[in-house]
This record gives C-alpha cells, sequence and structure tokens, in this order.
C-alpha cells in the first residue's frame, strides 16, 4: 500500500519503522532535514521536505494517488489541515492525530467533514490504559480484545506465587479458569511456552484470560488485590488530565503534582474533585509532605524520561503499592526494566500499535480480517485479533491436528459473547473472533500466515 | 566495519556479473569461438563460486553504515572489472594481465580508452563482452544489484550503496523504495537501448553492431567495434541517430521519470538540463563555425560538430572524424568540454552539468555579496534553495578533482609524452571520455604508455566514475579502523 506519513517525530517515526518493514512503500514528509536523513538512512523510505499542509509539498509525496496519509505533526490544527487537503487531493484514508482534549471531543462533529477514517489521540491512550492498569496492580501490561471481553495480561512470577517451579502441564486448574499461559519472558528472551516448560521465579509471563475472571484469576495466583482507592499523579500534562477524569469517576482519591502554576490552576479548574499541588514533583519532602507513603498508586508522568524513572524508583524505594511509568524513548527499556521500573507505559507505541492494526485491517480484504494488533513482552511479540468471516479449510478444524507455524498460538476465541481460551479439542468457526500471539517479525497479515502451507491439516504435507 | 555484510553485497555482484557473462558465452558458442568460449566459461566458474561462498555468509548481527556503503561500492568495483578483464587475458587476445584490466576498467567505467591497436582483429564474442561492460557500468551494477536482489527488507541501509555509486552531488529517490526506485532506472535504461538499436537496424547497421554500438552509446561509453570508430558508418542517418542518443543518454533521468510521470513542464524546467542543452548547442555551433573551412558545406560541418560535441560532453568518446586534426579553438574546446561533462544521474561522467551550474550560481551570490555585504543571496536552483552543505560539498569534489589531476599529471609524466598528450590523456580518462589529443587522439590508442600510467590512468577512471570519494576513502585509515 502506498503510505504517506507527514511528521516524523517519535510516532512518525515508529510508524515509519513499523510500515516500511511491512512492506508499505512510504513517504515521510517533515520540514526538518536533518530526522528525515535519518529516517532515510536507517529505513527504506522515500521523503519529501516541507510542511505538510502545502498542497505543493503533497503533490510532490504523491499523495493524490496514495491509500493513506497519516498526520502526526506536533500540531493539531496542521493535522487536521493535511487530512482536509489530502481527500480534496484524492486520499482514500486518511488518520489524524488529535490529542487537544477540546479538540477531541468536538472531533465527532467534524470527522465527517475532514474525511477522517480514524482520529488518534495518544494521550487518552495511555490515560486509558493507566486507568485499566490501576483496576488491576499487580498485572503489568492489560491489553483487551474481542470488545474488552478477552485480555492478554502480563504478570511477573514474584516469591509465594504457587506457579513457581510447576510445568505447563501440570497447571489444569489454570485452565478452569478459562486462561492460558501464551508467553513467557526470562531474561529478556521470549517464549511461547509448550507443556513441558517450567515456569521460575522472576519469569514474566503474558496470560490469555477471560476478563470477566480476572478478580478470580488473582486470587487462584495468591496475590492479593487491594483496590486503589488513591492515586498520587506527578506531572500535570494531558494524559494526566484524561487519567483523573477518569480516575474521579471511578471514585479514586487523585493528587496531581504540577510544577508551573498556570497550568495548576488550569487543572484545578478542569478537575473540581483532585487535589491539585503546585510543586517540583522531584522534590523528595514534598512528595513526602503530601502523603505519598500512604498512597496506593504513583504514576509519573512528567515529560521528561529521566524525572520521571527517578520518582518511580523513590516510589518503589519508599514502598508504593503500584508505580507506573511514562516513558517515551522505549530503546533503553530493557536498562531499567531490572530496576524495579515494570510497568511502563508508552503514548508513542500505543497510537503505532492502533494504526498499524488500522493498516493491516486495510490492506487484507479477506481470509478474516485483522480487527486489533498489540504488541507485547516489550515488543517482542505480537497479539493480532482476525475476524473470520468466510468459509476457510482451516475451521471446524481440532486445532490440535492443524499444522501452525512455529511459536504460533491460538489464545481466544470468541464465540457469541462467550470467551473461549481453546485446548486442543476446540476449533474455530465462521463468525468467530480469534486471537492470535505470534512473534514480532512474523508479520501476520491473514488467518492464512499462521499455517505452515496452504492446507492447514496437519500431516498434510507429509501424506503427499 | 561490518565485514559480512560488505562481503555479501559484493557475493551478490560477482552472481550479477557472472549471470551476464552467460551472453557472451552463448556469442561465443553461435560464432564458434574456441579460445573465447573455453576463456568465458573459465571466468564465469570462477565468478559463480566466489559468489555463491560469498552469499552463504550468515549476516551476523552489525549494521550497514555509510562507511560500510563506500567500501562495498570502491571494493566491488575494483574486483568486477578485474574479473571482467579475465576473459581477455586467458583467451590471450591481450597477453598482459595490467593491459586487460585496464580494458576492462575502461569498460565498466564508461571511458572507452582502449589499449588495443587493431579493435577488428578480436572475437565476436570480446567484441561483445567489452561493448557490454559500457552498458552495465553506464547504470551502475550495483544500481542492478538492487533492482533484482531484494535485500533491504524495509531497512534503509542499501540507501548508501546507491549514494556511494551513482553520479552527482545528491541522490533522489524515485520510488519510496530502492528497489523500484532502481527498477524504474533500469526500466527506462532498457526502453531507450531497444529504441536505439531498431533506429540504427532500420538505418542499415547490421544487427550485431547495432546492439554493441548501442551499448557503447548507452552507456556513454565510447569502445567502437571498428577502427575507424563511428566515421565506419558513413550513413548521415545513423551518425545523427548516434549523435541524437547519445545526448539523450547524458540526461538526467530523473527527468524521464517526470515526463513519464506527466510532468512534463516541471522538467523542462530543470536547471541542469537546460544549461546541458545550452552549452552543447553553443559548442556546436561554435566548432561548426571553426571546422568551416576543412569541409567547405556547413551541413557537413554542423553534423561533424554536432557528432564529437555530443561525444565528448556526455563522455562517450566516439569519433566520426580525427578531431585531432581540426584548428587548436576546436580541439581545446572539446578538452575543456570534458571537465564538465555530462547531467548527474545520467550515464555520463566528468565532474557533471550540476557542479557546474551550483558553482556558477555561488560565485554570482558570492559576487552580489561583495557589492552589498548585507543583501540576503541565498543561491537558488529549480526554485529550491541549494544549500550551503551542498555549496561546500561542491567545493570539495572541486578541490579533490584538482588535487588528483595534480598529482596524477606528475606521475604521467614519467613516460616524456607532449604536454598535450598527458594532459589531455588524463582528462579523457579521469572523466571516463577515452580519446585525447595527439598520441591519444581518435586515431591513436592507449598502448604507448608504460605500465606505470596505465595503472594511474585505470585508477583515475575508477576515481572519475565513482565520483572520487568512495575510492579515496577506502585508503583512509578511519574507515578501516575497527571502532569508530
Amino acid at each position: 500500500m502506498k503510505i504517506v506519513i507527514v511528521g516524523d517525530g517519535k510516532v512518525g517515526f515508529t510508524l515509519t519503522k513499523q510500515l516500511s518493514q511491512e512492506g508499505h512503500d512510504v513517504v515521510v514528509i517533515d520540514s526538518n532535514p536533518n530526522v528525515l536523513r535519518t529516517s532515510q538512512e536507517l529505513l527504506d523510505v522515500a521523503i519529501v521536505e516541507g510542511n505538510g499542509a502545502y498542497v505543493s509539498v503533497q503533490l510532490e509525496a504523491n499523495v493524490q494517488t496514495s491509500d493513506l496519509l497519516i498526520a502526526a505533526t506536533s500540531g493539531d490544527e496542521v493535522n487536521m489541515l493535511c487530512c482536509l487537503l489530502a481527500r480534496k487531493l484524492g486520499c482514500k484514508h486518511t488518520i489524524a492525530r488529535v490529542r487537544e482534549p477540546a479538540y477531541d471531543q468536538q472531533l465527532r462533529l467534524l470527522k465527517e467533514e475532514l474525511g477522517l477514517s480514524l482520529s488518534i489521540n495518544p494521550e487518552r491512550a495511555a490515560a486509558r490504559e493507566i486507568f485499566r492498569l490501576l483496576q488491576f496492580p499487580p498485572f503489568l501490561k492489560r491489553d483487551s480484545f474481542a470488545r474488552g471481553r478477552a485480555e492478554l495480561v502480563e504478570l511477573k512470577l514474584k516469591e509465594n506465587n504457587p506457579l513457581i517451579g510447576k510445568r505447563l502441564f501440570e497447571l489444569g486448574d489454570l485452565k478452569e479458569l478459562n486462561a492460558l499461559i501464551c508467553i513467557v519472558e526470562r531474561y529478556g528472551e521470549i517464549t511461547i511456552p509448550s507443556g513441558g516448560f517450567k515456569l521460575l521465579e522472576g519469569d514474566k509471563i503474558t496470560i490469555a484470560a477471560d476478563a470477566a475472571e480476572l478478580a478470580r484469576l488473582l486470587r487462584h495466583l495468591n496475590i492479593s488485590t487491594h483496590k486503589t482507592q488513591s492515586v498520587h499523579i506527578v506531572g500535570g500534562g494531558r494524559i494526566a488530565e484524561y487519567l483523573a477524569a477518569m480516575l474521579l469517576k471511578a471514585h479514586v482519591r487523585v493528587t496531581i503534582i504540577e510544577r508551573d502554576l498556570a497550568r495548576a490552576e488550569a487543572l484545578s479548574l478542569a478537575l473540581e474533585d483532585a487535589l491539585i499541588i503546585n510543586g517540583d514533583g522531584t522534590d523528595q519532602e514534598l512528595l513526602l509532605s503530601e502523603g505519598i507513603k500512604q498512597t496506593d498508586a504513583l504514576v509519573t508522568l512528567t515529560g521528561i524520561d529521566e524525572e520521571n524513572l527517578i520518582v518511580s524508583m523513590f516510589g518503589n524505594y519508599i514502598g508504593v503499592p503500584k508505580t507506573i511509568t511514562k516513558i517515551n524513548r522505549t530503546e533503553y527499556y530493557s536498562v531499567f526494566a531490572n530496576m524495579g521500573i515494570d510497568t511502563v507505559v508508552s503514548p508513542k507505541l500505543l497510537t503505532s500499535d492502533e494504526i498499524v492494526s488500522y493498516v493491516r485491517a486495510m490492506a487484507n480484504t479477506s481470509g478474516g480480517s485483522v480487527t486489533a494488533l498489540c504488541t507485547i513482552a516489550e515488543g517482542k511479540a505480537e497479539a493480532i485479533e482476525f475476524f473470520i468471516n468466510e468459509d476457510a479449510p482451516y475451521l471446524d478444524i481440532p486445532l490440535k491436528a492443524l499444522a501452525l507455524k512455529e511459536e504460533i498460538l491460538v489464545a481466544a476465541i470468541l464465540r457469541s459473547r462467550k470467551v473461549i481460551i481453546p485446548k486442543g479439542n476446540d476449533s474455530m468457526q465462521k463468525g468467530d473472533t480469534v486471537v492470535i500471539v505470534a512473534p514480532t517479525g512474523d508479520a501476520i497479515f491473514d488467518m492464512r500466515d499462521i499455517f505452515i502451507n496452504e492446507n492447514p491439516k496437519l500431516g498434510a504435507a507429509e501424506k503427499e | 566495519m561490518n565485514i559480512r555484510a560488505i562481503s555479501i553485497y559484493i557475493g551478490y555482484l560477482l552472481l550479477v556479473e557472472g549471470a551476464f557473462m552467460f551472453a557472451a558465452l552463448g556469442v561465443a558458442a553461435i560464432y564458434q569461438e574456441q579460445a573465447s568460449l573455453v576463456a568465458f566459461l573459465m571466468t564465469i566458474g570462477v565468478l559463480l563460486f566466489i559468489g555463491l561462498l560469498l552469499t552463504r555468509l550468515r549476516r551476523g548481527p552489525g549494521r550497514v553504515y555509510a562507511r560500510e556503503g563506500f567500501v562495498t561500492v570502491a571494493l566491488g568495483w575494483v574486483l568486477i572489472s578485474f574479473f571482467g578483464g579475465l576473459p581477455f587475458y586467458i583467451s590471450g587476445y591481450i597477453p598482459n594481465l595490467l593491459d586487460a584490466w585496464f580494458e576492462s576498467v575502461s569498460g565498466f567505467t564508461t571511458t572507452g580508452a582502449s589499449i588495443l591497436k587493431d579493435v577488428e582483429a578480436l572475437s565476436q564474442s570480446m567484441l561483445y563482452w567489452r561493448s557490454f561492460t559500457h552498458w552495465l557500468g553506464g547504470m551502475g551494477v550495483l544500481v542492478f544489484m538492487l533492482a533484482v536482489v531484494p535485500l533491504s527488507k524495509g531497512s534503509g541501509e542499501t540507501f548508501h550503496l546507491l549514494r556511494a555509486e551513482s553520479p552527482g552531488p545528491s541522490v533522489d529517490k524515485l520510488a519510496p523504495t530502492l528497489r523500484n526506485s532502481a527498477q524504474i532506472l533500469y526500466a527506462i535504461y532498457i526502453v531507450l537501448t531497444i529504441i536505439q538499436v531498431l533506429l540504427l537496424v532500420l538505418g542499415g547497421m547490421p544487427f550485431f553492431d547495432s546492439l554493441l554500438n548501442t551499448f557503447a552509446t548507452a552507456g556513454t561509453g565510447g569502445f567502437a567495434i571498428k577502427n575507424a570508430s563511428i566515421a565506419a558508418y558513413p550513413s548521415p542517418y545513423l551518425q545523427l541517430v548516434i549523435a541524437v542518443f547519445m545526448a539523450l543518454f547524458g540526461v538526467n533521468f530523473t527527468v524521464y521519470h517526470l515526463i513519464l510521470a506527466g510532468q512534463g513542464r516541471a522538467a523542462l524546467k530543470n536547471g541542469e538540463v537546460r544549461l546541458y542543452i545550452g552549452i552543447m548547442l553553443f559548442s556546436t555551433l561554435l566548432i561548426a563555425l571553426n571546422i568551416l573551412p576543412q569541409y567547405g558545406s556547413f551541413s557537413k560541418a554542423a553534423l561533424l560538430s554536432f557528432f564529437q560535441v555530443s561525444s565528448i560532453m556526455t563522455t562517450t568518446g566516439f569519433a566520426t572524424a580525427d578531431f585531432n586534426l581540426w584548428p587548436q579553438f576546436s580541439r581545446y574546446l572539446l578538452v575543456v568540454l570534458m571537465i564538465f561533462g555530462a547531467c548527474a544521474g545520467s550515464t555520463g561522467g566528468g565532474a557533471k552539468q550540476v557542479r557546474l551550474l551550483i558553482l556558477l550560481k555561488s560565485l554570482k551570490a558570492r559576487m552580489q555579496m561583495m557589492l552589498r555585504p548585507r543583501a540576503v543571496n541565498p543561491v537558488r536552483m529549480d526554485g529550491k534553495q541549494v544549500k550551503e552543505d551542498m555549496i561546500s560539498g561542491v567545493y570539495a569534489f572541486m578541490a579533490a578533482y584538482a588535487m588528483i589531476c595534480i598529482v596524477s599529471f606528475l606521475l604521467l609524466s614519467f613516460d616524456n609524452k607532449s604536454m598535450e598528450t598527458t594532459l589531455s590523456a588524463l582528462a579523457a580518462c579521469f572523466n571516463n571520455i577515452g580519446p585525447g589529443l595527439d598520441l591519444v587522439g581518435p586515431a591513436g590508442n592507449y598502448s604507448v604508455f608504460s605500465p606505470l600510467s596505465k595503472f594511474v590512468l585505470s585508477i583515475d577512471m575508477l576515481l572519475g566514475r565513482l565520483e572520487i570519494f568512495p575510492l579515496l576513502l577506502l585508503f583512509s585509515p578511519s574507515v578501516w579502523r575497527r571502532r569508530a
């Protein structure tokens, strides 16, 4: 597909990288020649220097014959203008990043006029992700599928967990809970485990589970879940504003520490029930005096990664039960993953996940379409949701008789509002929504990509 | 330094060369040329063996950066020209290995300087291979490799290869992916080649001659298959076709891509092409007037003049007359035309018209600034500003160009040839033209030089084709240091 990306910043670059590696023809527009040069040297893409909201620049990038334009510059207005223009020129689909809360609300009115196929708001997505994590603090990551009915949750095996030392086939009771261990991450390496795999302390596991059974799952795993009743947020940016609104609605006490007085006042007006503190969130004395020792969760959302990391580590040190850290530069994740910073949220990755799943859904028109996509286990694996809307040779055959590629797993099946975490005897049917887990390099675009060869049946190849 | 990645790229390069040599093998089989057949067979064997061995290597974790790109291109060109010369040596047509390498370098760099006294003594298949190296070297072997071998897989690292091999101060990608860009370039190249072959055959030239002369025209090479070069075909139609196509192959290929994309208007406004055509027409007129007394009729003088100007400016080096016998003004004007040569992004050589354009424009801006020190005077080209680093890049290129000329000139002087021979040989080789003046004029050849001079000239040809820096960087210690 021909894709034009306007804006070569953090989100733009992540998207460019992902989409060009999936084999699309990508043209990047930015007004800064230096970032463009970097993109061109690292990725196989074309570059156009200039303002993406100019017709001349869009024509130079051949927007008129493109399938998709993604506007991800720092300015909301520019992004909307880019999309409007691209539609006028004849681009088939447009995606705009719109982050300003006020714009975001009125976008529903304008979406049609602007010809937007999708609008994305990284800050709101990040806030929602954090909110969901705070609902079940033990999970390091939650991704929902099948319209929220199935979830993939990440968990670190700490001491006293009954799973430690067990092999997977010994975990029959887990299956009764409608849960399945999909991925195990150990020393930075991921495995899609088989029955003989033995779990150890310190492993990070990703479990596919019925969303309605999450609390029961935690209880079963001996993990105490006490409800989050108060949250401290350091840094009062857009994510904090979205998050605080969600938390307040769920009757959670919110304290926001913001350095800038004008911003603090604006927050205070917007969030009536929240406690807004004007001060430096990296100041230990201030944090202690604002009762950080007693809080249930600390969320660090300043614009500077280093500050977020330091404050979160301090939170861990003095014993806050749950810390969530916002990180923009995810490249360094493996460096600080060992330092107690285990729950990390990256608006950039959330955004690119959303767009990539949209692009994949556009790219295939048959054989079951992609309806959602999440990167899991630090981007080393992907969970892809398909909706099977046609007859296919792999339907109605028990999973154990299908010849799936190595390291590919059918993690969940949703059939008429019921979540099935599949066992060997279960099969896929027409009308199902299916969640597949695969290593990232595999690039699954189609249900057919998960089988070893054309004939999905096991042993078909040997018989010939 | 990622030695493995470089080895893999070079492996593919040798495989590509080996594959193309099969065509020469076919020609040898058709004409039943025993010695040539054996020579090609042995060379293909060696190429495929080394190529397969290298491409079997595992890639390893390292990445490819700019310096790997430069090293791949420089080493790759040295190696393909070495192996390309082997058939001449093995078959005994050129009994000296250095001479064979010189001939092959001259072929791949599209120079067309020959050490052969009697070209017509070569077998048909040797002639085919000799001319074909022009065609392959013209657009670039690595570009061809990028077009057929899917190497990049979304990563931009092969861009470093394209940049190091393509002529001109900057590289435009014609399509979002490198592979498509390379395919577009070769598609335009192949179509133009086919049209020219057809036109020549229609004019009564034998098919084999048409094909080989077209190879030499398309690559702007200039290896003739007759001792009298193109003068061997007296038909004005044939000479005109070749002259026009030489000029066409000297035009920046992005212009053709623009025309194909329906933006002919933008293509016509291209400043470099305008300068190129302007200089070409003006020089044609000057020389035609200058040689008019020698030939009597203006139309005859004009045709000879146009052919020669087109041949020299595009750095092809064909001849329809012995311009060595022309008046001094015409002879020296031709040598001056050698320096800047053809357009960037074409198959031609020289310092490129776009550099001349940038030099002139920045010179003008400089002079304006002396008059009005506070005036803001950006250098513009095709409606866009030419950035300062591009201008200083052009200055650096011209400085390196001058330096190499001086060193080569002194090394060549050991041969005790006249100033005219030495200088014009240097200009003709460094700018990838072929024939010069005096001893190396259209009627002469390069066999008069000593082995040292042949070696120096071969290196000059490679420096000229790769635009100096890739080859020069090969000798810079920091390229080879393990940790950058």
